[in-house]
């Protein structure tokens, strides 16, 4: 029933997508996977200095409700499995960030025997944030690279070509 | 009065219209990808165990009850306050005045029962420990 | 009143002679070696007795001394009623490391022990519940012995990353 990925290229097509994407852009609820000290730098992000609710952006405690992962902290190889069912939990359109080092790649933590070495060895993540912890600014900014990256994206129209940047 | 009726019957079709639209749009537009591990149940990330129904405590029950009984009192005051106006007018008003207040008092009473007991208390005290007989008293730091 | 280590000692080994070994270093750090099965004696008799009353396990934890062949339970103990502390040390056979648990004495150890039959496989004999707390429940092997070799990875998921900085 669904119309998604079947229609030609066409200016009423596009631009419906490009609706589509704005609504889905502006108003990213993401789930606060906060797990260490990186939490509290997203927390700050969502607090009054570098606000994110001005971006539409409201914080949600489960998956089910929410369009964005944000890892924030040290993974480890017990929470893995969890964070794998949670995210296969969300529904779709769903993306990921990967929030400091410690989730990017294991980070300072690395070599220890119950780290697991970054988040992207479980789910597929769309923009990692580099820091440690990573600033509100940060933060921001790579949420507003993910909004740029849902901006590309194309629903109706049919995926003939990987997404690139249109004109 | 037939008109008022069809004032209604628009009302409802514009509602049934107008929620058909949006979730009929929405069916339309968003992707649909059911997978096993995204229908599963949310326990927190751990896999889902036991029945969802379990025994809860007793004393929502009882919260619950006492709502019941005064809301329900609240009720039989409302047509009262609606016709004292009148009552007042005939030279009553004090007679349904202190009916009333005899009605709220005998509510009252059990008010207190139920406070003097502990059942409005959500969580009970338990009797705190007695220092052992020959140490001296702890003091803070 | 308060007691300093001598005296502990002293009272310690008149009441269970040569169960308590010598009182090794000083200061802070004054210690005594108990055997591994009378711990639990030991506990309950430095917790009731009106002189000594160490009614806090402040920390039980364990080291892992494979060229002597013992791994060693240390019991980090406090008085709020008189003020004072003492530690006491045990040591088990690496082979076979089994420890009567002090659990009954002091509840905290609860958790503690099961930290220490987590992280080094001590066993603790008597307790209510040992089972892993820290690493999950399908982990193979103790991670803070000296000779744990980290495995390939869990569940699917490698346990080791490969360097980004090595030229």
């Amino acid at each position: 029933m669904s119309l998604i990925n079947t229609a030609p290229e066409m200016a009423l097509t596009t631009r419906v997508d490009d609706l589509l994407n704005w609504t889905r852009k502006s108003s990213l609820w993401y789930m606060m996977f906060g797990l260490a000290c990186c939490a509290i730098e997203m927390m700050q992000t969502g607090g009054p200095r570098a606000d994110l609710e001005r971006f539409g952006m409201a914080p949600r405690a489960t998956p089910r409700v929410s369009d964005v992962i944000i890892v924030s902290g040290t993974l480890t190889l017990k929470m893995a499995l969890r964070t794998k069912l949670l995210y296969d939990q969300m529904p779709e359109p769903k993306y990921a960030i990967s929030m400091g080092s410690c989730a990017n790649c294991g980070g300072l933590f690395q070599l220890a025997y119950s780290v697991c070495d970054g988040v992207d060895r479980v789910i597929p993540v769309d923009v990692y944030v580099p820091g440690c912890p990573p600033r509100p600014e940060a933060l921001t900014e790579g949420l507003i690279k993910l909004q740029e990256k849902i901006a590309q994206e194309r629903w109706l129209v049919r995926k003939s070509e990987p997404v690139g940047v249109r004109a | 009065m037939l008109y008022q009726f069809a004032n209604v019957f628009v009302f409802f079709l514009y509602a049934v219209i107008l929620c058909a639209l949006m979730l009929g749009l929405g069916a339309l537009l968003r992707p649909s990808n059911p997978q096993p591990s995204k229908l599963s149940t949310y326990e927190c990330g751990e896999p889902p165990s036991g029945p969802a129904w379990i025994n809860f405590n007793i004393r929502f029950y009882l919260v619950a009850l006492v709502f019941v009984i005064f809301d329900v009192e609240l009720a039989f005051v409302y047509p009262v306050v609606a016709v004292f106006k009148d009552w007042v007018t005939k030279g009553q008003g004090a007679f349904a005045f202190l009916e009333l207040g005899l009605f709220l008092a005998i509510l009252m009473i059990g008010l207190v029962y139920v406070w003097a007991k502990g059942d409005l208390e959500w969580l009970k005290r338990i009797p705190a420990e007695r220092p052992h007989p020959g140490e001296p008293v702890r003091r803070a730091a | 009143m308060a007691m300093d280590a001598a005296g502990v000692h002293a009272r310690l080994r008149e009441k269970f002679g040569d169960v308590v070994g010598p009182l090794e270093a000083s200061g802070r750090n004054a210690s005594a070696t108990i055997v591994p099965a009378r711990i639990a004696e030991v506990g309950e008799f430095l917790k009731t007795d009106p002189a000594l009353r160490f009614d806090c396990l402040s920390n039980l934890s364990g080291v892992d001394y494979p060229k002597q062949g013992h791994i060693q339970i240390v019991y980090h103990l406090f008085s709020y009623p008189h003020r004072h502390a003492f530690v006491l040390r045990v040591n088990a056979p690496r082979d076979n490391p089994q420890v009567a648990t002090v659990s009954g004495v002091w509840s905290h150890a609860d958790w503690q022990e099961r930290e220490a039959f987590d992280l080094l496989g001590v066993t603790f004999d008597g307790h209510p519940d040992l089972r892993r707390i820290l690493m999950p429940e399908d982990w193979p092997g103790h991670p803070l012995r000296k000779d744990f070799v980290e495995p390939e990875s869990y569940h699917g998921i490698p346990t080791s990353r490969e360097s980004l900085l090595k030229a």
